[in-house]
């Protein structure tokens, strides 16, 4: 198979950066997009260029550090991560368009690896519990209904890759940001910070530069672990139910 | 903490206890907070164009059926209100709600296109018409209401423009061509708007479920489409002859 690549080019956050297109052949459907990238990198390096900086780790979708936007989509054409994307979904002589995920609250580093530590401190202000570290408690000490630990782990699943920021009009970290308070809010272990987790992450949301959501589905559609758009409406609803309780906003 | 004085010391102490932010501000500040007042204000204005819709149903009753519609309007409530008085309450809610609708609109879109300001190179056709529309649909409806204010209630460009007689003055206005035009085409505007937006203001409040999602959206396309005709009607039936 043989690609004509355009990709974004940026040596450091400051520099301009721009679209560059290389050519790959010999690429095996089998290979994985990122494999793809590897042999590009590969033949760079013996050019003596300099190779495309793109994030990875896991490479079996479950991480999210990989992350670009291909041909305008986050992830690609398929509804997986950038690591489970493989190149059967291409054709030969395709041309394929990589960017890195654009929004102001994920400045790009270099190349396509993007800058994501606001989505730690969005989660560093309240996605989490806080119970006593020791020995594991007993399973059953606290009973979770099996719908409710089903939409808990549904929830769970999101990997924090940023497809959601990327593929929205508005940068905005919503289905993100709802994901981990729909996962914590729903359990018992969650519910002692059920307020002050929902106050707290959206501040922080607020204040990292992500925009507003304005429904138009793109985050969910974009996401590889198929969090549902009713996760927002679920966040929304804790975000007004905590305002009206007069939750305390800072811990 | 310089402390000479122990009551100054005191004081201090006792005002490290933060005092909770208040309920509106924190609202207000936030994003989520200001889509809620959007959704809100919102859904006041569609209660309000429902009744408005209705009401200009019944030009096709005549003459006499239309005006003293119009004439009751400023009566509701007495002899407990005074004459009128309803009517200004009416306007005073529908002024806050379009005021707080577009500044929180206003807010949100200046922060929306900051936390994008690149685009991709490549893009693709993203979401429906009605949602890609909602900014540029809401200052058409903006300036529609201001035309519509000026035409058919304070009369200043109404070319029949007398006082009580509604019935009179609608015909006049829709016997322009290019007002009946614009008229339909904001009405366009209105049935994307709120097609969009119904659906919208139920996800923003917290009130959509997977369970409810496609009643809502069937909700929304009906009140769309309701509203559109509804209000469609009225110039089509000038320029058609059946209201003159």
């Amino acid at each position: 198979m043989n690609l004509t690549l355009r990709i974004w080019r940026q040596r450091t956050p400051e520099d301009a950066g721009a679209m560059t297109t290389y050519e790959v052949g010999g690429i095996s459907e089998d290979m994985s997009f990122l494999e793809m990238l590897d042999q590009l990198n590969e033949e760079l390096i013996l050019a003596g260029d300099e190779p495309v900086a793109f994030d990875h780790d896991c490479r079996e979708g479950i991480c999210g550090a990989c992350g670009m936007v291909i041909n305008g989509r986050a992830h690609g054409p398929e509804r997986t991560t950038t690591c489970q994307l493989h190149m059967r979904h291409f054709s030969d002589g395709d041309t394929i368009d990589v960017e890195p995920w654009r929004a102001a609250a994920f400045p790009v580093v270099k190349d396509l690896v993007v800058d994501r530590s606001a989505f730690d401190r969005v989660i560093g202000s309240g996605g989490y519990v806080s119970v006593p570290t020791g020995s594991a408690p007993e399973a059953h000490a606290t009973p979770v209904p099996k719908p409710v630990a089903d939409l808990a782990f549904e929830h769970a699943e999101c990997i924090g890759c940023g497809a959601c920021v990327a593929a929205c009009p508005n940068g905005s970290a919503m289905l993100f940001t709802s994901a981990k308070v729909v996962h914590l809010n729903l359990l018992p272990q969650g519910a002692p910070e059920r307020e002050s987790r929902v106050l707290g992450m959206v501040e922080a949301m607020d204040d990292q530069g992500f925009g507003g959501c304005t429904n138009t589905g793109e985050c969910a559609t974009a996401c590889p672990k198929g969090i549902p758009l009713s996760s927002i409406a679920t966040m929304n609803r804790e975000y007004l139910r905590a305002s009206l309780k007069g939750g305390t906003r800072r811990r | 903490m310089d402390c000479d004085r122990p009551s100054v010391c005191a004081m201090a102490l006792a005002t490290r206890t933060d005092r909770p932010p208040s309920l509106i501000g924190s609202v207000w500040r936030s994003t989520v907070g200001k889509k809620a007042v959007m959704a809100v204000t919102g859904l006041v204005m569609l209660a309000y164009l429902v009744a408005h819709m209705l009401g200009n149903l019944k030009v096709f009753f005549g003459a006499g059926e239309f005006n003293h519609y119009g004439h009751w309007i400023r009566t509701i409530g007495e002899p407990f209100l005074h004459h009128m008085w309803f009517l200004w309450l009416t306007r005073a809610a529908l002024t806050a709600s379009v005021v707080l609708h577009g500044v929180a609109a206003y807010q949100l879109s200046r922060r929306d296109l900051a936390a994008r300001p690149v685009k991709y190179r490549r893009t693709r056709q993203r979401a429906s018409y009605a949602t890609r529309t909602m900014r540029w649909g809401g200052v058409i409806l903006a300036l529609f209401i201001v035309w519509h204010i000026l035409d058919l209630t304070t009369l200043t460009v109404n070319p029949n423009a007398q006082e009580g007689r509604l019935y009179e003055n609608l015909v006049a206005s829709f016997g322009r061509w290019y007002v009946a035009v614009f008229y339909i085409a904001a009405m366009l505007a209105l049935g994307l708007h709120i097609r969009h937006g119904f659906w919208s203001a139920a996800q923003t409040l917290g009130a959509n479920s997977p369970r409810r999602d496609r009643v809502l959206k069937a909700a929304a396309n009906g009140l769309a489409a309701l509203l559109t005709c509804g209000f469609i009607a009225v110039p089509l039936g000038v320029m058609t002859g059946v209201v003159s």
